[in-house]
């Protein structure tokens, strides 16, 4: 094992699927010369020169345009765009055509085509660069998002995203890149898409999270296991496919579910997982399931009301003893 | 009388140019008619008029060549070599469509014939083009891509992105754009600061000419030389067809906004009758010649609706294919 930062682990992968691969290259905005806005791309251009590291325009829709055609002509192109909140521009390449092309063409082509985009609040980056925009891509079908929580799962997801035949839409949150965590020595280590992980096994409730809501959700799950609160932590990885069997399998045995989003409540993942735990455990459930959401509400600057509106350690932590105890 | 057509191809190659542009014009006249039969449903846009470009630049392309385009395609797609059976069959949404079924009339596609599709978002096959010609180059192929739009498309962000991408990128990328002069009901001027639409490629200082899209051999001229230029540059460069369509927009469209007069204009110019008047006159083929071609023609295009008409439907499973490989 070695003991990496989730960007670490990124730019492994990165370098480690471009050696074993020569079909697969990098573009984006200053993902050359500059390395990256967030240096994951840090040593591409140098080891494997200006033909697959490419600088780009800041044309965010033609980016993925370029990619898809690309990904049509015989290449694997693994996109960056600078943050989530640009994905904004080029969502008619991305849902228009990449989720599109293999369904209406008839099956006649496939695109192997990775897009990877840091994103999430809590850096006070304003309004227009904190949005947590993951349900924007679960929503259509075509494509598979996959979000990471440790470096382990973003080096051997982004290593699944780029070997895999369908678009990945690839998430990466910005405050864990400098997160530190084991990860395996063997480069064939990859983690599978549309497998979610218990993180923490635990017997009273089920806290369903991703990303870095995952890594609060160990947070308190530490904290209440010394007030006697056994909680199980379900991380999803891959937000689609969506792994309802192992999310069910955990409040089949737990019985009671905290459901944790960093995005808006309205329409988030969260209410899509809530309502399936109702479809399948209804019976067994033995409190209503919580929710734990960013606020409906356009991210603010200032640091001390920008924490109102993403989950806390505390938010969690009250969800969790409301249905353990009906109350707060 | 100078000979126009004459030693430009052999006389078959000329003759096939005939047959080409004739075979699109029933193809489109006869959907037509199964869509107001009810046959063919949703939206239909029809290429009369426009055959000279279609089949002039596809003639200056070599068959390596990838062609994309919007969802006026069905020439392009025949023209290139799609069985029009199996694009009849996509039209009417049967199984044994090119596409399943699941495509229709803007989603036309076959990559064996390096036919990489009609794209009915406005603009979406700029970037898609420019894509496929950087593949192309990365992987050392002797290819160019040749990206088919129309005067609608140059003022979508994809058409400025794309064109400073092949240019800053050096792709050979040829975009070839169908100028009729309305995007739907609003014509040119009422939507385009400059309407000379060749002269906006200066900002990325990208050649461009303008040529006559009503004459199947200015066309093939002006692309034979322009993807020589790009195979030999591997760089873009840029064709403004002037052109017509004969119908409103699509099906739904009675044109109302074009004048009596505009049309006729047009109508005069009509690049198959005035083709064939010039394949006649300097001996290259005999009217009973053409007219046994135009019974060809017809017969194909019958055959491709009986074979759709006949056809069974997809299965209802089918919804669930072809998503995710």
């Amino acid at each position: 094992m070695f003991e990496m930062t989730y960007r670490d682990a990124l730019n492994l992968a990165l370098k480690e699927e471009m050696r074993r691969d020569p079909s697969v290259f990098v573009l984006g905005e200053d993902v050359a010369l500059y390395e990256g806005s967030f240096k994951v791309t840090r040593g591409l251009l140098a080891e494997f020169g200006e033909e697959r590291v490419k600088d780009t325009p800041i044309s965010e829709n033609t980016i993925i345009g370029v990619s898809v055609g690309a990904a049509m002509g015989g290449l694997r192109p693994v996109a960056e765009l600078m943050t989530v909140n640009f994905a904004l521009l080029a969502m008619d390449q991305i849902v228009n055509h990449m989720a599109k092309i293999r369904s209406m063409f008839g099956g006649q082509t496939f695109l192997p085509m990775t897009i990877r985009m840091p994103g999430g609040g809590g850096s006070q980056l304003g309004a227009q660069h904190s949005q947590s925009l993951e349900t924007y891509f679960m929503h259509c079908p075509g494509m598979y998002v996959l979000y990471p929580a440790t470096p382990a799962d973003a080096r051997g997801l982004l290593k699944s995203a780029i070997r895999d035949n369908n678009p990945v839409i690839f998430l990466e949150h910005e405050l864990l890149y400098n997160s530190k965590g084991e990860v395996p020595e063997d480069p064939e280590h990859i983690i599978p898409i549309g497998k979610a992980d218990v993180k923490r096994l635990g017997d009273h409730v089920t806290i369903v999270a991703y990303a870095r809501m995952t890594v609060l959700a160990l947070q308190v799950a530490e904290e209440l296991a010394g007030e006697g609160i056994s909680c199980e932590v379900v991380d999803l990885r891959s937000l689609a496919p969506l792994d309802e069997e192992t999310i069910l399998e955990s409040v089949r045995k737990t019985g009671r579910a905290v459901v944790v989003e960093e995005c808006w409540r309205t329409c988030g993942l969260g209410g899509e997982i809530t309502s399936r735990i109702y479809e399948h455990c209804f019976d067994l459930l033995k409190a209503p399931v919580e929710r734990v959401s960013g606020l409906d509400v356009p991210m603010p600057y200032s640091r001390k009301i920008e924490k109102v509106c993403i989950p806390q350690p505390g938010t969690i932590r009250q969800a969790v003893t409301k249905v353990m105890t009906g109350k707060y | 009388m100078e000979a126009r057509l004459r030693n430009v191809l052999p006389d078959q190659e000329l003759i096939r140019f005939y047959e080409q542009m004739f075979v699109s014009r029933e193809f489109e006249e006869r959907c037509a008619e199964q869509y107001t039969k009810g046959h063919i449903t949703g939206f239909l846009h029809l290429y009369s008029g426009q055959e000279a470009v279609a089949v002039g630049a596809t003639a200056g392309l070599h068959r390596d060549d990838y062609i994309l385009s919007a969802y006026r395609e069905h020439a392009q797609a025949i023209v290139r070599g799609v069985d029009p059976k199996r694009v009849m069959a996509e039209l009417f949404g049967k199984a044994t469509g090119v596409c399943k079924g699941k495509g229709g009339s803007m989603h036309l596609f076959d990559p064996k014939l390096n036919f990489m599709g009609g794209y009915a978002i406005v603009g979406g096959q700029f970037p898609i083009s420019v894509g496929l010609a950087f593949a192309a180059r990365y992987r050392g192929e002797d290819r160019i891509s040749a990206c088919f739009f129309g005067d609608g498309a140059v003022n979508q962000g994809t058409f400025h992105e794309s064109l400073n991408w092949a240019q800053l990128w050096q792709l050979p990328v040829l975009f070839i754009c169908e100028n009729n002069y309305y995007g739907i009901g609003t014509e040119v001027h009422r939507s385009s600061a400059l309407a000379s639409i060749h002269k906006r490629t200066c900002g990325y200082d990208i050649p461009s000419e303008k040529v006559d899209g009503m004459d199947v051999i200015a066309v093939y001229r002006a692309v034979k030389y322009a993807a020589e230029k790009v195979r030999e540059t591997g760089r873009p460069y840029f064709i403004e067809a002037t052109t017509y369509r004969f119908r409103g927009h699509s099906m739904a469209d009675p044109a109302k906004y074009r004048s009596a007069a505009e049309n006729e204009m047009w109508r005069a110019r009509d690049p198959l009758p005035n083709y064939a008047k010039g394949l006649i006159e300097e001996g290259i083929a005999t009217r009973e010649a053409l007219a046994d071609i135009e019974a060809r023609c017809r017969a194909i295009v019958d055959e491709a609706v009986t074979f759709a008409e006949e056809s069974p439907w997809p299965d209802d499973g089918a919804v669930w294919e072809d998503i995710y490989v």
